[in-house]
């Protein structure tokens, strides 16, 4: 291979994130990275771990925790930054909840998806914290396949689409003023696919959760949800148990699964090749909305 | 091994760009279910005969609204060869800006043309924008040939349209392809209805362009992006562990190299290069994003540059530029100051010098100007407080890029391309120094003489000729051959009017160089503009030493008759532009010290009388 000097694909990709973190740990003076223990947010701590080698990771991670999860990620989480040594920052939705700053949906329905926005703004200025790493990538959505990889939040955590500062070679423009942040999104140029086929490649540990288990489920707007205390199954809702793996992890109200028999990486690889359907339109609630909902929750400072 | 590919798209509003994303995104089976039953519906309740492929890619609402695509986006997709990020750019005019944004890294930029309409001033503008922004590949579809009756005629015109202007820019690879975007002809597969044409389909085109060799290899440079110091109390072998962590900008890195650090001029060697992750390489290039140790503990940081002791970029606070500005607030003026950022540096700077904006369209140069708006583009000298490490943008796009921030908004508002700049230490820093052998010391008295013509005049074969005789005579001569310098010493150099004054003067240079180490140097150059001929007489004679302009005005026609390189005949076909004599001037002396014209007889004829002038 270096006889020819050329780089697959997934080094050019790991790469360009690589240079990013670096980009950021130079120029700004408080970095944080949002880690929920979904794949893209392990994916993007591992790239920052190995940025940094031998040092440790110069920056915190911050979980905005919805009080929603499954199990299985709080406890994939706190394991997690123990193994890696860094430093974990809570935002709890609870906390936002019972100090009467935001007030919860109701309904059997109800989800704190939405409410996430109001303790992630919270966070970042509590930490005061002027550079934030997003896992998002542009070709999860059509909203996100516009943002920069710097991408300026006004004093209010806000994302103008249509004001957004040209991004040029790899000189990105991180500059700003006191109480605006950057968000920064090292994995833009990944799709779902390089994801997955990375997590092979380097061996990533990953929640149980992604990979095919038993779980009681039931069908809600034509996906699967899991049973657990947080969401209400409807009279007309019948359960039943399947074979399931989640292809994101986010609120557990309205991130559904999807049934497979992919138990180990490989195979989850040769299903997310042969795919004909999105992550996002397969299993989050969150996005079928309207057809511009992401844009709107980004523009209110939504991850 | 799947190689990564960045393509820029432009056109105009309705080419049917969007179409065609959609189209190569659909056929190569990137779309999702979910994603195109979207688009079948919205498609469907607008009324639309075929479904809308170019709802795919129209991202933010008020695109939706307007029915136009606004900013740059990015799409992705993958075929068995290659991964392919598409950098999506817009064509309306004032968005010159985001085609920038977009096409600043690809590999190959593609145009699209609406068949019925032809090149259009924006294809021109898209053709200069590829060029200035040193896209190596350049693919012309022309789209809607379902409109033309697949008229291989219209194909054919708009090729000869699009090349008539092209030839004027530096494009090094221009393909043309003839496709229906809606109906899918020549995007993935070939079609029966454009049976005529015989080169690959698009996406064929797309998966085979060679693309690993546009990278620059050969200069070796890594700017210094953060270092790495892990201060472990614990580990002792880290506690005096310094890796410079950063991405190769160009060449090729390998443990035991010696280095040289810039600005300081400190060298070393490599001691070790590691992988992200602490993976030991044996060798780093571009764009491996990897950490080096020196064998030496010198200090380095943030904004220095590694490189190789015989071969530095410029280290200068000068800057010539070509910049685009993108600000609609503000305006770019001489005197006013920015941030450059640059490399992993960031440095203020005051522009000194607005020295001509650029119509892209007819790449006219107005020297008038006295400022530049949104979309403009110019040249400009940049005086920036500390020095930059660079290299020219055309030969490596990483060293030799720039973007200014406005302080006061902290905006991006231009991107820049280094056309070049003084070597700080060299120009500013460096006085002459008198070599302490003087010239009356030497054996001989050196000369220049200075031959100029059309190509084809014959110019060559005199010169050759009293080389020849000056050697058979016991003198010290050389012959400088224009040609021949052009593979070397000139080999960076094009022909533009500003390139082949850089040409001459080097040569002159060169000349004068060797004629005060005594040799008689024998220059044979078109040298066409008579103010580049007689800066290099002037340096002579600065120099005390002698110098001989000797004219060989042989007549355009019988150069032409000639054309013992055929170039000529690629000129007047119109295969390259700005050829002397054909549609650049040529500028004859006013006073030469000798003309030569064919009735003087043959090459050792004119000799004698050229040898003449040197009175040997
Ligand atoms: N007949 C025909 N129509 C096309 C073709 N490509 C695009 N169009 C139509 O041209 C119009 C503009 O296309 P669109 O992709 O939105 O253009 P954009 O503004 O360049 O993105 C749409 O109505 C398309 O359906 C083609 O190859 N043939």
């Amino acid at each position: 291979m270096s006889a020819a000097y050329e780089l697959s694909h997934l080094r050019a990709l790991e790469a360009e994130a690589v240079y990013i973190f670096r980009e950021v740990a130079a120029g700004f003076e408080r970095p944080v990275l949002l880690f929920s223990g979904g794949k893209d947010s392990v994916v993007m701590l591992h790239l920052a771990a190995k940025a940094f080698w031998p040092a440790p990771l110069p920056f915190p991670v911050m979980h905005v925790d919805t009080g929603h999860n499954l199990p299985e990620v709080i406890e994939y989480r706190d394991r997690t930054v123990a193994r890696m040594g860094v430093r974990l920052v809570v935002g709890s939705v609870q906390e936002d909840i019972d100090a009467g700053r935001v007030v919860e949906e109701t309904g059997p329905r109800a989800s704190r998806n939405r409410l996430q926005t109001a303790t992630l703004l919270r966070s970042i200025r509590e930490g005061r914290y002027d550079a934030v790493f997003g896992g998002a990538r542009r070709d999860e959505e059509k909203a996100r396949a516009k943002e920069r990889v710097f991408s300026f939040r006004d004093e209010f955590g806000q994302w103008d689409p249509k004001n957004q500062r040209p991004e040029l070679w790899n000189l990105y423009n991180g500059a700003h003023r006191k109480g605006e942040h950057i968000r920064v999104f090292p994995l833009s140029n990944w799709t779902e696919l390089d994801i997955w086929q990375y997590i092979l490649e380097e061996e990533i540990e990953l929640p149980s959760l992604y990979y095919a288990h038993r779980r009681e489920v039931f069908e809600r707007d034509g996906m699967l949800l899991a049973v657990s205390p947080f969401v209400t199954v409807l009279p007309d809702e019948e359960v039943f148990e399947a074979t399931v793996r989640f292809r994101t992890i986010g609120d557990a109200t309205c991130t559904g699964c999807v049934e497979s028999a992919a138990y180990d990486v490989a195979s989850v690889v040769t299903e997310v090749a042969a795919s004909r359907l999105t992550e996002r339109g397969a299993t989050r609630a969150d996005d079928r909305i309207s057809e511009a909902g992401m844009e709107d929750r980004k523009k209110e400072g939504y991850f | 091994m799947s190689e990564l590919l960045r393509l820029a798209t432009a056109g105009s509003v309705d080419d049917g760009k969007s179409t065609l994303i959609g189209r190569l995104l659909f056929d190569s089976k990137s779309i999702f279910a979910d994603q195109l039953e979207a688009v079948e519906r919205t498609s469907r309740d607008r009324g639309d005969e075929y479904t809308n492929l170019a709802l795919l890619t129209d991202g933010l609402r008020a695109e939706r609204e307007q029915g136009i695509t606004i900013d740059v986006a990015y799409r992705y997709f993958a075929t068995p060869r290659r991964k392919f990020i598409i950098g999506d750019t817009p064509g309306h005019i004032q968005y010159t800006r985001n085609m920038v944004t977009g096409a600043s890294t690809a590999d190959v930029a593609l145009i699209l043309i609406d068949a019925r309409h032809g090149v259009l001033e924006q294809s021109r503008r898209h053709a200069f924008i590829a060029a200035l922004l040193g896209i190596p590949h350049l693919v012309v579809c022309v789209n809607k040939m379902d409109l033309v009756g697949w008229s291989r005629d219209r194909f054919e015109e708009i090729k000869e349209d699009f090349r008539a202007f092209a030839m004027k820019l530096e494009v090094h690879d221009l393909v043309f392809i003839p496709v229906s975007a809606l109906l899918g002809d020549n995007v993935v597969d070939q079609s029966a209805n454009l049976d005529w044409y015989d080169g690959r389909p698009l996406l064929h085109h797309l998966e085979n362009v060679h693309i690993a060799s546009d990278r620059n290899l050969i200069d070796a440079r890594f700017p210094v992006q953060y270092v790495i110091r892990p201060q472990s109390g614990t580990d002792h072998d880290l506690h005096d562990y310094r890796g410079y962590a950063g991405t190769v900008a160009g060449g090729v890195f390998k443990a035991g190299d010696e280095v040289v650090v810039l600005p300081s001029g400190f060298t070393s060697r490599v001691a070790e290069i590691r992988g992200p992750g602490g993976s030991i390489e044996d060798e780093a290039f571009a764009p491996q994003a990897v950490t080096l140790t020196l064998t030496d503990d010198i200090d380095i940081s943030r904004g220095d540059m590694i490189c190789r002791p015989n071969n530095r970029p410029t280290v200068g606070q000068d800057i010539d530029a070509m910049v685009c500005w993108f600000s609609e607030r503000s305006t770019l003026t001489p005197g006013s100051r920015y941030i450059v950022r640059q490399t992993t540096r960031a440095v203020p700077a005051t522009v000194e010098l607005l020295e001509y904006r650029l119509d892209i369209n007819s790449l006219h140069r107005d020297e008038a100007a006295d400022r530049l708006d949104l979309n403009e583009i110019g040249r400009v000298r940049l005086r920036t407080q500390a020095p930059l490490i660079f290299d020219q943008y055309r030969r490596n796009r990483s060293t030799g890029s720039l973007i200014l921030v406005d302080p006061a908004t902290n905006n991006t508002v231009a991107a820049g391309m280094i056309v070049g700049g003084e070597q700080a230490r060299v120009t500013a820093n460096v006085t002459w120094h008198e070599n302490a052998v003087d010239r009356s010391k030497r054996s001989e008295t050196g000369a220049t003489i200075w031959f100029t013509g059309l190509s084809g005049s014959g110019k060559s074969t005199v010169a050759v000729e009293v080389e020849r005789l000056l050697v058979e005579a016991g003198r010290a001569a050389y012959l400088l051959d224009g040609d021949n310098l052009r593979h070397g010493l000139n080999a960076d150099l094009g022909f533009g009017a500003a390139d082949r004054g850089e040409n001459v003067r080097r040569v002159g240079e060169v000349a004068k160089l060797f004629a005060d180490a005594g040799l008689v140097s024998v220059v044979s150059l078109v040298s066409p503009y008579r103010s580049d001929r007689n800066r290099v007489r002037a340096a002579h004679e600065a120099a005390g030493l002698r110098f001989f302009e000797v004219f060989v005005d042989t007549p355009l026609d019988v150069c032409e008759a000639r054309d013992p390189k055929g170039l000529y005949a690629k000129a007047r076909a119109g295969q390259i532009s700005g050829f002397t004599g054909v549609d650049d001037p040529y500028e004859a002396p006013d006073s030469p010290d000798l003309v030569l014209r064919p009735g003087h007889g043959g090459p050792s004829a004119m000799a004698d009388l050229v040898l003449g002038l040197l009175e040997v």
